[in-house]
């Protein structure tokens, strides 16, 4: 099979360029990884005046330099650099703000790849009383124009024709951006080494990316970018320390020499009205962004959206779970019992079910993700929040995510694509596991309900209430220091500046926004479920193996790998006031927080069918060590949550993680910096309230 | 001939000027460049955000948000 002609589809971000993709391909869009580096590449086939082509949705940037590997992705797929060069590329731009959107355009047209460009948000623009001339912004540019209202529909018949022609053109001599004599100079010294070293062969593409080498690469080479010949690494330094030497700045006229032609363009084609604004957005923003209504609005919102993750998932994750119990019933019911069955009932439909039981989550998150970012809100809400989410090295964007979290983690991690720098978005989902998510809840009733007496109080309030409320801050506390920290440590450097694009107001499109739910579900199915299904049949296969003769369901537990692991790590745990039987607890509640309470209702052979933790209670508190001390005091139960609410105890997490990562090495440095903290910080409760004569009540 | 005036974070709310120079760290400088804030640019400062940063603009026809530490380094007049 010969590889179809390629087709990038490029734009600003927000300038409705993932719904122009869907638009042209009908949402069948196939997501995969570029090599190297952890971007998605969506792409999808469409057929155009009778020739199949792919479809590729390109990161959304504001220009095409880069720092990282994963910004050098743009560059390198529209010159075709280790990558399959393309046919033709399509610039979605937004009509409203062609001041700024028609800088990527340019860059791209001067590769000399043929181009059309999407003027899309015409709708907005035209309301705003912007005016574009087509015809004369396609001759000063030498792109096809095509205009476009992406949520309606409207002109993606057109484009998909001018995509047509395009690609049925060959890459063209792209006449030079006019630029200062002696930085052109630079460029066309770079283009010739370029040329002669046979890196590039078309004269426009090389002059593309000599411009870019100038602009991206690090004068220390402390960039990351690849595959970047050696001698030409050194050419571009020289190059910049001449030019530094003589007083000049090679970036700044380099861009404003770019935007000197983009201001000459819109001069020429838009015409403005006398009063240009968005003011419908404005009045809103007024309100919005205010002091005291801004803040309110937003305590509100998030409340709302908080108590919904919350409760409105429960009635979901209610059916899902039971129509899980029925089918593995169903199955124990008719298959011949034995090993198979086990593995069937234990290890497949178990584990089917433990992903399955995220999706309303995630569901819910997205849906209301989305709802927040079309509107324009969330970027509101980033700028409402930044001040504080930057006191612990977060940035604004980390807002929803961490919020978020206090439902669960997975959804959580997914949301913080929201987030542009990729420093900030690891930082934000290495410390998110750490919010208190609802799948603790279930741990803390149990424990507080076995050490703590019914009726006590404390003041006025029910210990429980304390206890809960104490656990939450820990959480709370734990995570913004954990993010001070690990900015400080594992993830230092420049951060990124905030550059935040506060959009117009517009009202969500349902068809949009559903799509987009469903996209993000499939692909934590596809990219984590299938992690997670598996570390659940290894999880099962620890509890259950080896076979003993045994009856009863503890006798198997006790004898099983994960028995004699909680035997074995007995002497590591005894400090922090736990015995090998919280430890198997604590390894079965691997497969996701709340199992603790059932796989602790095993080991100590309790009979009932788990909707009632009274006669666990009653274990637990009748529980010994071996020498007949109390197992379950309350200093370790205190000891116990506070390990639940800072360890990593989560493999669905883990496996969410190495998806959104992209690699192994952030899950398990997560693993390992929670495990150490929760490790660490409960020694210190149990060893401390000890000495303290606190434990023996 | 044009005066300095001082830099971008010292405007009032409502306050127009022009950009005359972008200085900081290269990448941050780099970044705001691009996104259009060249010399000869006229930006606005819009609002300010409910904890005093960070800072919206209108720029270019759109509303940016950056914060105060990186409008300190823009120079304006
Ligand atoms: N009025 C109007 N709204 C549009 C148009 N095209 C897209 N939108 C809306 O603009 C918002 C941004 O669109 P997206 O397609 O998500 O933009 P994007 O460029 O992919 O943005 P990122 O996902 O941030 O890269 C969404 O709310 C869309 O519904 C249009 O032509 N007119």
């Amino acid at each position: 099979m010969t590889p179809l002609p390629i087709v990038l589809v490029a734009g600003n971000p927000n300038s409705g360029k993932s719904t122009i993709f869907n638009a042209l391909t009908g949402a069948r869009a196939h997501v995969a990884n570029y090599p190297g580096v952890t971007i998605d590449r969506v792409s999808a086939t469409v057929a155009i005046a009778g020739r199949d082509l792919e479809l590729v949705d390109l990161p959304g940037t504001y220009s095409l330099s880069a720092r990282s590997r994963e910004e050098q992705i743009a560059v390198d797929s529209l010159l075709g650099r280790n990558l399959p060069s393309p046919a033709a590329v399509v610039v979605v731009v937004d009509a409203a703000a062609l001041g700024r959107a028609l800088f990527m355009a340019i860059e791209v047209i001067a590769t000399g790849v043929p181009v059309v460009i999407a003027l899309n948000m015409s709708d907005e623009a035209a309301r705003d009383g912007f005016v574009v001339d087509r015809a004369k912004l396609a001759a000063m540019t030498g792109a096809e124009v095509v205009q476009t209202v992406a949520t309606k529909g409207n002109g993606i018949a057109d484009l998909k024709l001018a995509i047509g022609r395009a690609a049925a053109k060959t890459p063209s001599e792209a006449p030079p951006l006019e630029r200062p004599a002696v930085v052109a100079a630079d460029i066309a010294e770079l283009e010739s080494a370029i040329l002669t070293e046979r890196v590039l062969e078309r004269p426009a593409a090389a002059r593309a990316w000599a411009t870019w080498l100038l602009l991206s690469l690090d004068d220390e080479g402390a960039d990351d970018l690849a595959g970047i010949p050696p001698s030409l690494r050194k050419r571009t330094l020289e190059i910049r320390r001449r030019a530094e030497a003589a007083g000049r700045n090679v970036d700044l006229e380099i861009i404003a020499s770019s935007y000197q032609r983009v201001d000459t363009i819109v001069e020429a084609v838009v015409q403005r009205p006398p009063e240009p604004s968005r003011r419908r957005s404005d009045r809103i923003d007024a309100i919005l962004t205010h002091g005291l209504y801004g803040s309110a609005v937003f305590a509100v919102v998030m409340l709302v959206v908080f108590q919904a993750l919350f409760t409105w998932s429960e009635p979901a994750i209610a059916v899902i779970e039971s129509g899980v119990a029925g089918i593995q019933a169903a199955a124990a019911a008719t298959l011949p019992a034995g090993p198979l069955t086990d593995l069937i009932i234990n290890g497949i439909i178990a584990g089917v079910g433990n992903v399955v039981v995220f999706v309303p989550q995630i569901g819910l998150l997205f849906l209301f993700i989305g709802l927040l970012e079309d509107s324009g809100y969330l970027a509101r809400v980033a700028f409402v929040i930044d001040r504080l989410m930057r006191s612990v090295g977060l940035n604004g964007r980390a807002f929803v995510p961490m919020l978020s979290g206090f439902s669960c983690a997975i959804p959580a991690v997914m949301a913080t694509r929201t987030i542009e720098s990729r420093t900030d978005r690891l930082l934000t989902m290495l410390v998110l596991p750490l919010m208190s998510c609802s799948a603790r809840l279930p741990v803390y009733v149990l424990i507080t309900a076995t050490v703590f007496a019914p009726g006590m109080r404390i003041g006025f309030l029910s210990v429980g209430a304390v206890v809960l409320f104490a656990m939450y801050l820990l959480s709370v506390v734990a995570a913004l220091t954990a993010a001070a920290v690990l900015r400080r440590t594992a993830l230092k450097g420049p951060g990124a500046p905030l550059v935040l694009e506060l959009p117009p107001y517009r009202l969500p499109s349902l068809r949009v926004m559903a799509f987009n739910v469903w996209q993000r579900v499939r692909a934590f199915l596809i990219g984590a479920g299938t992690v997670i299904l598996a570390l659940t049949i290894v999880l099962w296969a620890l509890l259950s193996y080896p076979k003993v003769a045994a009856d009863a369901a503890g006798d198997q537990l006790r004898h099983s790998f994960a028995g004699r692991l909680g035997h074995a790590i007995e002497p590591a745990i005894a400090p922090l006031g736990f015995d090998w039987r919280i430890g198997v607890g604590i390894i079965g509640a691997f497969a996701a927080r709340e199992v603790f309470v059932s796989t602790l209702a095993i080991v100590f052979d309790i009979e009932s069918d788990g909707a009632e933790d009274e006669p666990l209670r009653d274990a637990l508190r009748a529980a010994t060590w071996p020498d007949g001390r109390r197992l379950m005091t309350p200093l370790a139960g205190v000891s116990l949550m506070v390990f639940f609410v800072l360890a990593c105890q989560c493999m669905s997490t883990i496996a969410v993680v190495r998806r959104e990562s992209g690699t192994w090495s952030w899950p398990l440095f997560m693993l390992a910096y929670m495990t150490v903290l929760a490790y660490g910080a409960s020694l210190a409760v149990y060893q401390v309230g000890s000495r303290l004569g606190l434990g023996l009540g | 001939m044009t005066r300095k005036h001082g830099s971008l974070a010292a405007l009032p709310v409502g306050g127009t000027a022009i950009v005359s120079r972008v200085r900081g760290e290269r990448a941050v400088v780099r970044r705001l460049l691009e996104i259009g804030l060249v010399p000869g640019t006229q930006v606005t400062l819009r609002r300010v955000a409910p904890m005093g940063d960070p800072i919206e603009l209108k720029v270019r026809n759109f509303a940016l948000s950056i914060r105060r530490s990186e409008a300190l380094g823009i120079e304006i007049e």
